[in-house]
């Protein structure tokens, strides 16, 4: 995977629906109007409250890593060893790898400074992009 | 208040490799023996709640009765994660409480050996045309491009991010937690594997999710394990030696996951197991200092520790000096996992519920040989399936 800066293109789209690639790329969360929890997934109704209506919020670029595992063993088809991580970006849980960085716990530190960035994950038969991200560290 | 549920008969099969059984021979294994152990032929049962989980099918208990009698009682089957077995017990003791039966059946089987790592969804193949699916709309599948949905990934977190939380933690430190396991394993000769390791070797193997080696994860394995409950009055019918054996059911508890801030990130199994530990500590009337032994769901080292704290037997945030006392072996002041563990013992998901109440039991029956924990009288059992459910039983010793 190349791990880049958000170029704007009409042959990229996005690996998931909240990741916007436009501009700066960010993330945006479903946030229940009633209690204000956040969900990334499409939301029937929020688990917190029971609230059924949402706003979308943009989800803050940089966040510190909350938890994190070097993964070397996976399903088939995964590529190992890779670095998955919980980053609290601003209050808000994100899940994603961390990248850009030496797989191993010398390098990877619980809370550690990391911002959001963008790379492709491949090209369709159409020669349209998905763009991923991760989390790489902020100096 | 309806009266005391007491477990009169338990059983599990040795866990490991059976290659010539099926999850059925399991069950029927851990149905007889469980019955034979309580004195009590199928026709006394009046309600069956069978776990098998990944077996397929809706109809375990269905098919485990055209073995060991089909009696036309209720069977209730149930699929509750890794808390299946436990959530089979839930059902059998609620039947008892609420006067439906006199004896209640639980049972669980798996066959898991080879089973490999049990991860998240994979995705058909890719490539053609991006398309958006699921309640992300992802363009591709998400494992190990965002995160990891293995549950030795996330497990580890769990346990990485209690440390960030609170400090202490180190890659050797979970590995001593297996050391202790694989240790106490040796005496257990129903454990899927009886070895133990040093610690060197516990770092050195295979690595599989940092922190979390080969040995530090649970074993996919084989087996069945079973168990008979009755009710106050049933119980007074019996022989006079099965009374004595006869094992009390203090509390029953099964929770959900609560909601709780980034629990949709990463799995939450704290919020749920404090729960269920204090409502067991409640309707037991039982202090965790006076637990004998704990049979905790280590399906990873790093998930034991966070249950030290979540079961309360430490000060909140004291998990790492728990352990570093010496606590949790089993000459400590709170054996944890003396049979081993999942991590030796084995995990075969809907019989692991169960068997770590047969190994609690055990032990206050004075019917545990060589691993025997001296006088125990109290003791407690735990299973957490992800998704998220939580079983916790307290057991005491009949004081009769
Ligand atoms: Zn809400």
């Amino acid at each position: 995977m190349a791990w880049c800066g958000g170029r704007v293109s009409a042959h990229r789209v996005p690996l998931v629906d909240y990741l916007i690639l436009e501009g700066e790329p960010h993330l945006v969360a479903h946030e229940c109007l009633a209690c204000g929890a956040r969900y990334f997934d499409r939301r029937n109704g929020c688990a917190a409250c029971e609230g059924a209506e949402f706003r979308d919020v943009d989800v803050a670029t940089e966040g510190e890593l909350r938890a994190f595992t070097i993964v070397s063993s996976a399903a088939a088809g995964v590529p190992v060893p890779f670095v998955a991580g919980v980053i609290d970006c601003g209050g808000t849980a994100v899940r994603g790898n961390v990248v850009n960085i030496p797989a191993d716990p010398e390098h990877v530190v619980l809370g550690m400074k990391v911002r959001l960035t963008t790379g492709s994950i491949g090209t369709d038969a159409a020669g349209v992009e998905a763009v991923g991200y991760g989390f790489e560290p902020a100096d | 208040m309806a009266g005391n549920v007491w477990i009169v008969g338990i059983h599990m099969t040795k866990f490991g490799r059976h290659p010539t059984l099926d999850t059925v021979d399991l069950g029927t294994e851990a149905i007889r023996g469980a019955l034979a152990d309580a004195g009590l032929r199928m026709r006394d049962v009046g309600l069956l709640a069978a776990g098998n989980l990944m077996g397929g099918g809706g109809s375990f208990g269905q098919r485990l009765q055209k073995q060991v009698g089909q009696t036309g009682i209720p069977v209730f089957n149930v699929a509750n994660a890794c808390a299946t077995g436990a959530t089979a017990l839930r059902v059998a003791v609620m039947a008892i409480r609420a006067g439906e039966t006199e004896v209640g059946l639980a049972v669980g089987a798996e066959k898991l050996s080879g089973a490999g790592l049990l991860a998240g969804g994979t995705r058909a193949e890719e490539g053609d045309r991006w398309s958006r699916e699921g309640r992300y709309g992802a363009v591709a599948a998400l494992d190990g491009r965002v995160g990891t949905e293995t549950m030795p990934g996330v497990f580890a977190q769990i346990g990485m991010e209690y440390g960030h939380r609170y400090g202490g933690t180190s890659f050797e430190l979970f590995a001593r937690i297996s050391e202790k396991n694989h240790a106490h394993s040796t005496l257990n000769p129903l454990a899927a594997y009886q070895k133990r390791f040093t610690l060197k070797q516990i770092m050195n193997d295979v690595m599989i999710a940092y922190p979390n080696t080969r040995p530090m994860c649970s074993a996919n394995c084989d087996g069945g394990a079973a168990v008979v409950v009755v009710s106050d009055s049933k119980l007074r019918t019996l022989p006079i030696e099965q009374q004595r054996r006869a094992v009390k059911i203090s509390a029953s508890v099964l929770t959900s996951d609560p909601w709780q801030d980034g629990c949709q990130i990463l799995p939450d199994i704290n919020t749920l197991t404090r729960a269920a530990a204090e409502q067991a500590y409640e309707q037991a009337g039982v202090d965790p200092e006076d637990l004998d032994l704990v049979e905790l769901h280590d399906c990873f080292a790093t998930a034991e520790l966070v249950h030290y704290d979540n079961l309360k037997l430490c000060p909140q945030g004291g998990a790492v000096d728990f352990f570093n006392s010496g606590a949790t072996w089993r000459d400590g002041t709170t054996p944890v996992n003396v049979s081993g563990g999942l991590e030796s013992k084995g995990h075969p998901i809907a019989a692991t519920g169960i068997a770590n109440v047969w190994e609690v039991v055990t032990h206050l029956r004075g019917e545990a040989g060589h691993r025997q924990i001296t006088d125990a009288r109290v003791g407690l059992a735990h299973v957490i399936g992800l998704g998220n459910a939580c079983g916790v039983h307290i057991l005491e010793k009949a004081v009769a």
